[in-house]
């Protein structure tokens, strides 16, 4: 199969070591510990498993940012999926959104009541059901990056049945960057950004913010090949003072981006601000639908009673969780005292914990960093 | 749902707006209105919730390969350049002291 002997390629042992060796020295030689970020969850789960953090030297710290979409949903965005599943509507959403707490209830709980929600492998997949059901409102709860949002933009401009609407919960990454380095207590001198985002924005879209927050950028891919490189070009780049943006996933990602898609984006999306869970408010976080498609928005076309399905938050998320601290990259999962305990993947407090691809949940399934202290 | 996953295209629609592809054994239809460039049956895609969004051209495997390769030696070159740095501080010292992250 020459697929997976490709996709071996990029998991080449004797590759990895020499990689993992340079980036030792480089971080020696700096003779000081360095903070990277990266802002994808398919970068964590990369690391994690792969267990390229044992491998990472110890004074090279690489924390996730706020690179989970569906961590970053906020409360009342699940609350509007919710209330409109209680009115009536068939809700349908991707698989890691269904337990997304709510203010008091997630999507998860909202059918276990009764409600209409499915889970749907894709936007594609929710349009079917509406045609298929053309006496039920259906709504499509889009969350995910711009490259997830162009999906849901191809679909609206390909036509949608009259029955079918739209909840947008889609997140802009380039927002998730400008935020992290804006925060007063942050220490990171380098980003990773997400590969899959960049193969429809480009990596040119990071120069700027490279310019003005004198950062440098690597665009990285998921393979561990492509995450060692990814760290050693960036640590060098810290070291060197060298605010620019590299390019090592050129096998996806070009300058430009898929400019037919981005098309597609534009036509269909706007970027306004938002809330996002655990953090702040967001300018140009969250992607809406543009005015001229209120007939395909639910928040337009319904009346949402988000009343009736808010109320005071769970207390253990109010008082204890920590989600947000860790989306910052202020704080690990370790740090936080629900992690593991009250808050796991089956029953999850906090929005990390909900995701495949949130760092709490990731930790959960593989682990932290190995304590070595013991054996060395 | 934010996994690219890669495969390889088996068949394209009459409309050429989808294509049934396969991962690693797992048969599944992708729609073709997002990728930029013209596919073919052979052609590796990346697939991301149902949608092809970019054709991995095999020569790029090997660019990417070489790349890292560059880095490497790049890495291996600024160590040797410090090496020698450091060769000429200690030959310029009196006496050898030790030297953090040497």
């Amino acid at each position: 199969m020459p697929d997976l002997v490709d996709e071996l390629k990029f998991r080449d042992p004797v590759r990895a070591r020499a990689l993992s060796e340079a980036l030792a020295r480089e971080v020696d030689a700096a003779g000081r510990t360095i903070t990277l970020m990266h802002v994808c969850g398919s970068h964590e789960q990369a690391i994690a498993r792969f267990g390229l953090r044992a491998t990472f030297p110890r004074r090279l710290d690489i924390i996730m940012g706020p690179g989970c979409p569906v961590c970053v949903t906020d409360t009342p965005e699940v609350d509007e999926a919710v209330a409109l599943a209680l009115q009536g509507a068939t809700v349908c959403t991707y698989g890691d959104m269904l337990r997304l707490p709510g203010t008091r209830r997630s999507l998860a709980d909202a059918q276990g009541e009764g409600a209409k929600v499915e889970v749907v492998y894709g936007v594609s997949q929710a349009v079917d059901l509406a045609r298929s059901r053309p006496g039920e409102q259906v709504v499509f709860f889009a969350s995910g990056f711009e490259t997830t949002a162009v999906a849901t933009a191809a679909v609206l401009l390909s036509g949608v049945p009259e029955n079918f609407s739209v909840l947008s919960a889609h997140k802009y990454v380039p927002a998730a960057m400008d935020l992290v380095s804006t925060l007063p207590e942050t220490n990171v001198e380098g980003f990773i950004a997400a590969g899959h985002a960049a193969i429809i924005t480009g990596w040119g879209i990071f120069e700027p913010f490279a310019a003005r927050t004198r950062t440098p950028v690597v665009v990285a891919g998921f393979e561990p090949l492509d995450v060692l490189a990814a760290v050693l070009e960036l640590v060098r780049l810290v070291r060197a003072g060298r605010p620019e943006v590299v390019n090592c996933y050129p096998r996806c990602v070009s300058r430009e981006g898929n400019r037919p898609a981005q098309e597609k984006l534009w036509k269909v999306f706007d970027v306004v601000g938002g809330n996002w869970r655990g953090i702040a408010a967001v300018p140009r976080g969250n992607l809406e639908l543009r005015p001229e498609w209120d007939s395909v928005n639910a928040r337009r076309r319904f009346t949402i009673d988000t009343a009736a399905v808010g109320g005071a938050s769970h207390n253990l998320l109010a008082e204890h969780c920590i989600c947000g601290r860790i989306m910052s990259g202020l704080a690990k999962p370790s740090d936080c005292t629900l992690f593991g305990g009250e808050c796991r993947p089956e029953s999850p407090v906090g929005a990390c914990m909900v995701s495949s691809e949130g760092s709490c949940k990731i930790w959960h399934v593989y682990g932290g960093p190995p304590d070595l202290s013991e054996v060395a | 749902m934010c996994l690219g996953v890669p495969g390889r295209i088996l068949s394209i629609s009459e409309d050429g707006m989808s294509a049934q592809v396969d991962f690693f054994g797992v048969r599944k239809e992708l729609r073709l209105d997002i990728i930029d460039t013209p596919v073919q049956v052979g052609d590796y895609v990346l697939n991301h919730v149902g949608f092809a969004i970019r054709r991995i051209p095999p020569e790029e495997v090997g660019e990417t390969l070489a790349l890292f390769d560059q880095i490497l030696k790049a890495a291996a070159h600024d160590d040797l350049m410090a090496e020698d740095v450091r060769g000429e501080m200690a030959a310029g010292r009196s006496s050898p002291g030790g030297e953090p992250g040497a």
